[in-house]
Parts: C-alpha cells; structure tokens; sequence
C-alpha cells in the first residue's frame, strides 16, 4: 500500500522537478551552473563592472574592460561608413525609410499591391536619398558604408530577384522541357556554389565582359549578383509553395473561364506565396546576414565598417568591441525577424 | 498526337504499345511552342557569344591570351599552409590544387566536428531539464542571427588573443592552445601514416561488408565475433607495417626554446576557419536533429520504454534511426552550405581554393579561366557530396520504407 503523503516542493514546482528532480538532472544541473559560474562573472566584468564607457583611447587602455568609449566615439562611422558627415541626415532618413517600410510589411493586414509599389518606391527614394540628385548633392557610391548599405543591398536585392524568382519557379514547373531544363540549370548552378565565387563573377568577369568604355558601378555589380544568387533560393521556396497549392484550384479556376494566366495571377499564386511566407521571412535572414560578404571585394557595410573603426590610428585595436557592438545589431534584427517568422507561421496557419 | 506513341508495329507483328521513337520523345519532352524554346536558346547563346567577343577584345587590348595555358606559368607568391610540397615558382595549376586540397581538408574536418557537436547539442536541446535546453537553445540563437563573417572574425581574434608558444594553454594534457596555432597529440609513423590510416579504413568497410553479408545468411554473429574481427581489422595494417620496419611513437607536442615541436598542428587560421564553420553549422545541425526526433511519434518513446529499455537505449535503438531517415536529407544541405562557407576563408587570409585563384585572377589577369574553374570546383564538389549522400540516404534511409 502507498502511503498519502502532502505535496512535497518537488510536486509543485516542474522547474525543479525537472531540474533536481531525478539524480541525472541533477548532476546536469550543477553542471550547467558550474560552467556558468565560470562563464558570467568574467563576461560581465568585462562587459559592465571593468568596461570604459566615457574617455579616450588612453584611459581604455589602463582599465581592463571593454571599451565602449570607442564605440559611441567611432558610432557615426559604423553606422554610415565613409559616407559624408554633412550629409548624414539624409543616410538616417534613408534606413529609416527602409526599417519603416519593414515595419509596416509586417503586418498581415497590410499585404496588397500597394505594398509592392511602396517598396518600389520606397527603393528607389533611398537610392535617391543616398546618392544625390536634384536638390540633393551627388554622393558617389563609393563613399556610401554602413547601416544603410546592409539594408539597401540586402532589401534592394529581394526586390530585384521577386520577380525572376517568380518566372524562374514557374518555368522549373512548366511542361516545355526545353524551358525546365533552362531554369533547372540556372537555379542548380548557382546553388552549387558559394556566394562568393558569383560575387567575383560580378566584380572580376563581369567588367571584363562589357565593350570597351562601358563600366558599371561596383555597388550595382554586387546588388546584382546577391539579386542572382537570392532568386535562385527563392525560386525553390516559391517552387514549394506552388507545389502545395491543390489541382483543384486551378482546375476551377479553368473552369470558370480564367485563362492560364489570370489563373495564375489571381488563384494560384497567391496561394503559393501566402503558404510560403515564413520559409522567405528566413531566406531574408539569411541574406541580410550574407550581405556581410561585400566587404570581401571592398564595400563598407555595417561590418566591414565596424571593423574598419578599430584600424583607426587613434584607437586602434578595439576590435573585440567593434564585432560585439555589430553582433548586437544583426542579432537585434534576425532575432526579431525569427521570431516573427514564427509568429506568423501560427498566425497563418489554418487551424 | 505526341503522346500517340502507337507507331504500329504491325510489321513486326506483336501487339501493344512500343517506345517512342526520339523524333517522338523529343516532341513529348519539348511540349508546346518549339520554336519559343529554340529562341529563348538562340538568344542566350547569343548574349553568351556577344559577351564573348566583348572579352576577347577586352582581353587582346590588355595583352592577354584566352586559355588555360596560364596554369604552367610559374607563380611568384608563397602560400601559408599546404598538404602537399609547394614554393614560389611552381606552376598556377600547383597552387590552385593546394587550394582545393586545403578547402577539403576544412570542410571534411568541419563536418566531421560540426556533426558530433550538432547531435549532441540537438538531444541536450530536447532535455526536460530546462537549464540545459535553454542554455542549448541560447547558443543556437547566438549563432543563427549573427553573420557567420563576423563569426570567423571572431574566432580569428580570439585565436590571436592565445598566449604565446612559451606560456601555452592547456586545457588537458597534450593539447596545447597558442596563437601559433593549435597542437594536438599524434602518432609518428615516419611520414608514412596515411597509408596505414587508408590500409586501416579500407580493412574496417571490408569487416563490415562481410558481417553484413553473415548477418543475411546466417544471422547476427555473437558480439565477441564482432568484436574480434574489428579489432583484427584495425591491427593487421599495424602489424604489417611494423614487420615492414614502420615504427610507431606517439608524437606530444612540447615546448623546445620558444616554438612548440612535435604533435598534430592546425595554423591559427585553419582552427579559426574550422571552428567558425563548425560551430556555425552545429546550431543548424542542433536544430535538423531536434525536429527529426520530435518527428517521431511518443507512442515510439512510451512502447520502448514499456519494453523495460533505458532511456539511452531508447535513444540509441529506436529513436534514432528513425530519426535518421528525417535527419539525412537536411544534414546533407548543411554539409553542402558549410563546404561553400569555406570560401569565406578569403577574409581571414587562409589559403583556400577561392583566396588562391583570387590572387591568380589579380596577377595574371586571367579572370575567365580562374572563376570557369572556381565554379566547376564547387560544382563538383557539391553535385559529389549530394550524388554520395543520395546513394546513402537510398542504402539506409528509404530501405526500410521499401520494406
């Protein structure tokens, strides 16, 4: 006979029944505590209780902390790059504009066609912004860096490669052989290889394969290649989601008179993209990450620009502080984006 | 019709439907609108042959020769690190085979490190205990939303930032930590060691093919069997090659004047190459091993476990390999994104396939040539990982589907 006993504090707390409750978990458990023990203390002092937060290079170098004198003294810089201190008005407005306009995408009730024109617009008036014209002075893109570029490239591109990925996804489904096998040969290739090697491709080959006198600016050979290399990824994404979409949809949508192309305007595809949404929200997490990737050929994006900081003569160095202070911006802005993925996964999903 | 593929064989009289012929086939695979298609065909190659001629002229206005010819010349530039014996002044093609080896040395040291990290970090992340699920899930955050680049310049500082050869750290005997690089304990087999290592491999997929084939015919062989026939299988190349006059002495690094000698040495930029991707492509690991276990029904879990197993045995003979056959196709995509992450080597000046035919592209000028052969290397590379992993996945994965 098992004998009535009250609820022990075990019984009543899962978080330490599952954590002191079996001989095993608790083993883990100190382990887990242990390592953190030896992990946090160090990290936090040199993070906070050691760190600098105002002076210069010279009282950084006395204390054994971090540094984030350096950081809010070279701020401008790897935010905006080489891009000119007079004009920096007009860079903020420009990340603005385009976090903005995230912002406002991220909203379900939102999504129309609308939204398509906004971002068109709304890349185009940040090329404007940044680069001059009219009123505006011209910048060359050379000088533009930071922040601005990181969105611009990553954003730009996803707008460029929307619609190939489209024909590209729809031409891997199609029953002419000659167009699938044009498509599978595009998407598979540059698939196949790393992001960098078409990158040269664009900046090493690409002028070279121009007639004589002609050139095109380096920052549009980048947007370009990353454009290539998105579409071909979300070609596959937007291949999937077609693939969900039931026969029956478009058999229907025959019926009623639609021709093979209002169908897939109006019934299939946006079918196919609603269901893929989440799949995209994290290809763009990726690509905003990959970005990164354009200062192997010279660009300054948020990166390359925080990095660059830490080469400066007067603080020299700093660059532990440097790839903390851009790992907190990218991981604000993927974590973000993550979890709304997931949000959105349970938002759309049917229940 | 062009599916009518009833072209009578009244002549040879049997009866039914017979293959088409390829007149037939081609119509059949061609679909509609033939014409559109050889159009779309002619434009591209069209745009391919202006593009062409364009880069002929380019490159007879800047002196240069179309062809591989090239990759005779001799290179004027050293290379950092290389498995196999190369100077300033061997030919392009030399250093660009030291690339690909390097990029497959990491990759296949990468995968092999990312996997092991990955499984185990993706069980400990489906843990009740909740302190080392969130810490694993902590850790898989950090490293999905950071860019892998400042990953790898993060390690590339922190392996800087190591104590210098004389005040080495240590965290277990024989593996030594320095900014000069890693050291780890080794065997000495007078320069002959990978013989024996591929003598030893091949011996231990022979072993297992005989056992499999004893075990169709004759049933499982007793575990001392077993046992005996994989340690004999790891011995014999030893022995034979110690009668061959091969002497084995293991091989720990130590401290001699203010370098370290002896052991298994990775350069600071291969371990930071290395473990940047490996760690980078164990979150991804973590999390394809996570949903392929949580994949597998709990009624699996709850009759196991009524069968009186143990809760690694659980693990070991009923969840996982059916958590394998979920698992394998995505792993496979990681393998292949890490291989092509190696490129990134560039940015932190390992001499990878991409850095040395970058550096051949900039001298010579020949940028054609070496990004045709850049893109035929990761072609390869991935279309053989993919063709390799397809042909497991079909031995092991979908076998028992086939069932």
């Amino acid at each position: 006979m098992s004998t009535l006993r009250p609820p022990s504090l075990l019984d009543r707390s899962p978080f330490l029944k599952a954590t002191i409750g079996s001989r095993g978990n608790l083993v883990l458990s100190i382990a887990v505590v242990i390592v953190a023990a030896l992990l946090v203390p160090p990290l936090v002092r040199w993070l906070l209780i050691d760190a600098t937060f105002l002076g210069t290079a010279e009282t950084c170098k006395t204390a054994s902390g971090a540094c984030w004198a350096f950081v809010g003294e070279k701020l401008k810089f790897i935010v905006l790059g080489f891009y000119p201190q007079e004009e920096a008005s007009r860079a903020y407005a420009a990340s603005a504009l385009l976090i903005g306009l995230l912002a406002l995408s991220a909203v379900p009730r939102f999504w129309g066609r609308w939204l398509v024109g906004g971002w068109v617009a709304g890349v185009g008036g940040v090329i404007w912004l940044l680069g001059g014209g009219g009123p505006l002075s011209p910048i060359p893109t050379e000088k533009w860096g930071g922040l601005p570029v990181t969105l611009l490239l990553s954003l730009g591109s996803f707008i460029l490669a929307f619609p190939l990925a489209i024909v590209l996804a729809l031409a891997r489904r199609s029953k002419l052989g000659g167009i699938r096998l044009y498509a599978v040969v595009l998407i598979e290739t540059v698939r196949g290889v790393p992001f960098i090697a078409i990158l040269y491709t664009a900046t090493l080959l690409f002028p070279l394969m121009l007639p004589a006198g002609a050139a095109i600016d380096k920052f549009a050979r980048a947007a370009v290649a990353l454009s290539i290399f998105v579409s071909a990824y979300l070609a596959e994404i937007i291949r999937a989601g077609l693939q969900a979409v039931p026969r029956g949809q478009s058999e229907a949508a025959a019926s009623l008179g639609l021709t093979h192309w209002q169908t897939l305007r109006l019934v299939v595809l946006p079918q196919a993209l609603k269901q893929v949404i989440a799949p995209i929200v994290n290809l763009a997490i990726g690509i905003f990450q990959d970005t990164t990737l354009v200062a192997i050929i010279g660009m300054f994006d948020l990166l390359n620009a925080a990095r660059a900081a830490a080469t400066d003569p007067m603080w020299i160095g700093f660059y532990a502080e440097a790839y903390v202070f851009a790992a907190a911006v990218y991981f604000i802005f993927c974590f973000t984006a993550a979890r709304y993925s997931l949000w959105l996964e349970r938002h759309l999903s049917v229940p | 019709m062009v599916d009518g593929v009833i072209n009578a064989s009244v002549e040879s009289g049997e009866p039914g439907r017979t293959r088409p012929g390829i007149p037939a086939f081609v119509r059949m695979w061609l679909g509609g609108w033939p014409l559109a298609q050889i159009a779309l065909y002619l434009g591209t190659l069209l745009l391919f042959l202006w593009l062409g001629r364009n880069l002929l002229a380019n490159m007879a206005r800047l002196g240069l020769t179309p062809g591989f010819e090239f990759l005779e010349h001799t290179a004027n530039y050293e290379i950092g690190e290389s498995f196999i014996a190369y100077a300033a002044g061997d030919s392009y093609a030399r250093a660009a085979l030291v690339g690909l080896l390097n990029t497959m040395a990491v990759s296949a040291l990468g995968c092999l490190v990312a996997t092991v990290l990955g499984v185990g970090l993706g069980i400990a992340r489906l843990s009740p205990n909740p302190l080392v699920s969130r810490l694993v899930q902590a850790y898989v955050e950090l490293l999905r939303n950071t860019p892998l680049l400042l990953q790898l310049f993060a390690w590339n500082t922190v392996i800087h930032l190591l104590p210098v050869p004389k005040h080495a750290l240590s965290p277990v005997p024989g593996i030594l930590l320095t900014n000069r690089g890693l050291f780890l304990p080794a065997i000495d087999a007078g320069g002959r060691g990978l013989f024996v290592l591929a003598a030893m491999a091949a011996m231990l997929i022979a072993t297992r093919l005989v056992l499999r084939r004893r075990r169709r015919f004759a049933g499982p062989a007793p575990s001392r069997v077993v046992l005996s026939a994989y340690a004999i299988a790891l011995l014999l190349p030893v022995a034979i090659a110690t009668g061959f006059g091969i002497s084995f002495a293991p091989d720990i690094p130590t401290l001699k004047g203010f370098n370290i000698r002896g052991g298994a040495s990775m350069t600071p930029e291969f371990a930071a190459l290395m473990l940047g991707l490996a760690v980078n492509a164990s979150a991804s690991i973590a999390e394809t091993v996570r949903a392929g276990i949580l994949a597998i029904p709990t009624g699996q879990w709850e009759a196991a476990r009524s069968l009186g197993l143990r809760p690694l045995a659980v693990m070991r003979l009923v969840i996982l390999p059916q958590a394998l056959r979920i698992i394998i196709p995505v792993m496979t995509s990681s393998y292949l994104s890490l291989t092509k992450n190696s490129s990134l080597a560039v940015a932190i000046g390992f001499p990878d396939l991409v850095s040395i035919l970058n550096t051949t592209a900039n001298v010579t000028g020949q940028a054609l040539e070496v990004i045709a052969l850049m893109l035929g290397a990761y072609l390869t590379l991935s279309l053989t990982t993919s063709a390799i992993m397809n042909a497991y996945n079909r031995s092991h994965v979908l076998r028992s589907e086939r069932r």
